[in-house]
């Protein structure tokens, strides 16, 4: 009986009770959602237009926020140096295109997966050997990104919003709205769909797809370096990073492995819930329920939705 | 109306022998031409090297592990060896597979813009593009917001034909437009080919196993077994072909034949 109070009872009276702790989890854990979301952004990219599940995307987001520190730290202007971390990820999408993914053509996907761990280990060492390992702080106030936060009163009580989640949400946003355009309305989005769908179709229409794969992988580098200098303004920037990448699996599983939207979606779902379920929930379970939430959700995805809410319709014609 | 004579030849397959992955060998000396304007077939059973051969003119056989060894290819007389997909899309020339291959998760009218994706063009000349293919095959008009996946095969076939009409192509490369199609369907998608041959001036290279079909539609044809080249002529010559008749028409000497009579070749195939 005390269970079931604990389980539907007493989290709702919390709520009720007060408001202004609920606005504060909801806040929080949105915006930790958009973060996982746009991680998992830069896997559904990559998936989308080359069928990979490219295991190097966390290290690209750590190479992102690296890099733009030490180019900073050698006395490039903040917002240069954001020109040339996207330079750089230019260079690499066309190396790692001329290199890996032009030789790998029509091979099977597990071959791609692999040359991407093997990708993100050539990168994890070239990053420390150009950049050092040390941690280090992100240059998010020199690029011009509020520091603070506000506090709104509300029921009594009052709900901090820290400038720079503000501003993580607004960039989200934008670069989210920005992608769905190209995807839906531009003539290589369709290209990058079309690639997805079926490559050797896509070939003999006369796309190319050495274009769209460097295209599509310095996509997923800009989505990194923006991951990157949000979360590493939450933390220091340090290899450790890559972990937050174990947390864009469930948000894939959950929001489908092809949609940009999904990842969105999946990944406020991850962040809204594991917050909520962590405060209201946790103390019946003990503590650290935000560790696992996220992988049993994605396990009740994969045994009843697979394709996960928006992936790609599985066609089958009767 | 088509004149064989005077017709200028576009594309010339000169003795090509193909590999794949190194070592399996498909074709082994293949020679065609195909004339401005003309629909030219390409018969044969399967395996016997049809879609091999367009797969080399289209140069999507790279992509495939797949290499031209010996011989040349010869479009408007420049040699295509070094060209990808994408060139020859540019040049006019484009295939359209086997099997249909649509996007499938696109809606149709998404299918046939990319289509265009080699052209440079501005929005209002895409509409008429668009337009032109839906007069041609108004029952995509009346799909273009479905997704590919979700349409009937004939549909699909249509999808993939007015796909590569996008590219204003001067010679589409046609493989098994017949393929799992009703009948009906299959002279519906013919009629609307040699529509486009006659009046967009199309020429077309198609692969098929409906000889029948094929032999009524083109203008001339070869007649392809285990990678090479084992007949050729006017489609009326091998309409009439004794050889072919038996074979590939599934008619004796004396007419029509059981299923009794046929089991074991009486005629020992004289080109072999």
């Amino acid at each position: 009986m005390d269970l079931l109070t604990g389980i539907f009872i007493t989290p709702f009276a919390e709520m009720i009770g007060l408001p202004d702790l609920f606005f504060q989890a909801l806040w929080d854990g949105f915006v930790s959602g958009t973060l996982y979301g746009l991680i998992a952004l830069g896997f559904v990219l990559i998936f989308k237009a080359s069928g990979v599940f490219n295991f190097a995307q966390p290290i690209l987001v750590v190479l992102a926020a690296l890099a733009l520190i030490s180019f900073y730290k050698m006395g490039v202007p903040a917002w240069i140096s954001v020109v040339l971390v996207l330079i750089m990820f230019y260079a690499l999408a066309w190396l790692i295109e001329r290199l890996i993914l032009r030789k790998l053509v029509n091979t099977d996907g597990n071959i791609l997966f692999m040359s991407t761990v093997a990708l993100s280990f050539i990168i994890i060492g070239a990053a420390q050997w150009i950049f050092g390992g040390r941690p280090s702080s992100m240059i998010h106030k020199e690029l011009g990104f509020p520091v603070g936060s506000v506090e709104w009163p509300m029921f009594g009580g009052g709900v901090y919003f820290e400038l720079l989640d503000i501003s993580a949400a607004v960039v989200a946003v934008l670069l989210i709205v920005c992608l769905g355009l190209f995807f839906s309305r531009t003539k290589i989005g369709r290209g990058l769909r079309a690639v997805a769908d079926d490559h050797q179709a896509a070939l003999s229409v006369g796309i190319s797809l050495n274009q769209i794969w460097v295209i599509v992988w310095f996509v997923a580098g800009v989505v990194a370096l923006v991951t990157g200098i949000f979360w590493g303004a939450r933390s220091d920037v340090s290899f450790a990073l890559q972990i937050i990448g174990f947390k864009a699996l469930p948000v894939l599983i959950i929001g489908g492995f092809t949609s940009v939207p999904g990842a969105i979606v999946g990944g406020l779902m991850i962040g809204i819930g594991e917050k909520m379920f962590e405060i209201y929930w946790g103390p019946l379970l003990g503590s650290g329920v935000e560790g696992w939430f996220a992988y049993f959700i994605a396990l009740g995805f994969l045994l009843f939705k697979p394709q996960g809410l928006f992936g790609d319709k599985i066609i089958e014609r009767v | 109306m088509f004149d064989e004579k005077s017709a200028e030849t576009v594309l010339d397959v000169s003795n090509i022998e193909v590999v794949y992955n190194n070592i399996i060998l498909v074709l082994r000396g293949v020679s065609l031409s195909v004339e401005k304007g003309g629909i030219t077939a390409l018969l044969g059973g399967n395996g016997a090297g049809k879609s091999t051969t367009l797969k080399s003119i289209s140069n999507l056989l790279k992509s495939e592990r797949g290499e031209v060894t010996k011989g040349s290819i010869s479009y408007n007389g420049k040699n295509i060896k070094e060209f990808n997909p994408a060139d020859m899309v540019k040049m006019g020339v484009i295939q359209v597979m086997e099997g249909r291959h649509c996007f499938e998760h696109l809606t149709v009218e998404e299918n046939l813009l990319t289509g265009a994706y080699t052209r440079k063009i501005n929005s209002s000349e895409l509409k008429d593009s668009l337009e032109l293919v839906y007069n041609y095959f108004p029952r995509l008009r009346e799909r273009r917001k479905s997704l590919a996946g979700y349409t009937s095969g004939g549909e699909q076939q249509m999808c993939a034909i007015g796909r590569a009409l996008m590219s204003t192509p001067e010679t589409i490369l046609l493989d098994e437009p017949s393929m799992g199609l009703a009948p009906q369907l299959v002279e519906e998608i013919f009629e609307i080919v040699k529509q486009l041959n006659e009046k967009e001036n199309v020429s077309f290279l198609l692969a098929e196993q409906n000889t029948n079909v094929a032999l009524k539609y083109a203008h001339k044809g070869y007649i392809l077994e285990s990678g090479r080249v084992v007949m050729d002529g006017p489609a009326k010559e091998l309409r009439e072909n004794p050889d072919v008749k038996e074979f590939y028409l599934g008619m004796s000497e004396e007419g029509r034949s059981s299923f009794k009579e046929t089991r074991s070749y009486r005629r020992r195939k004289r080109w072999l």
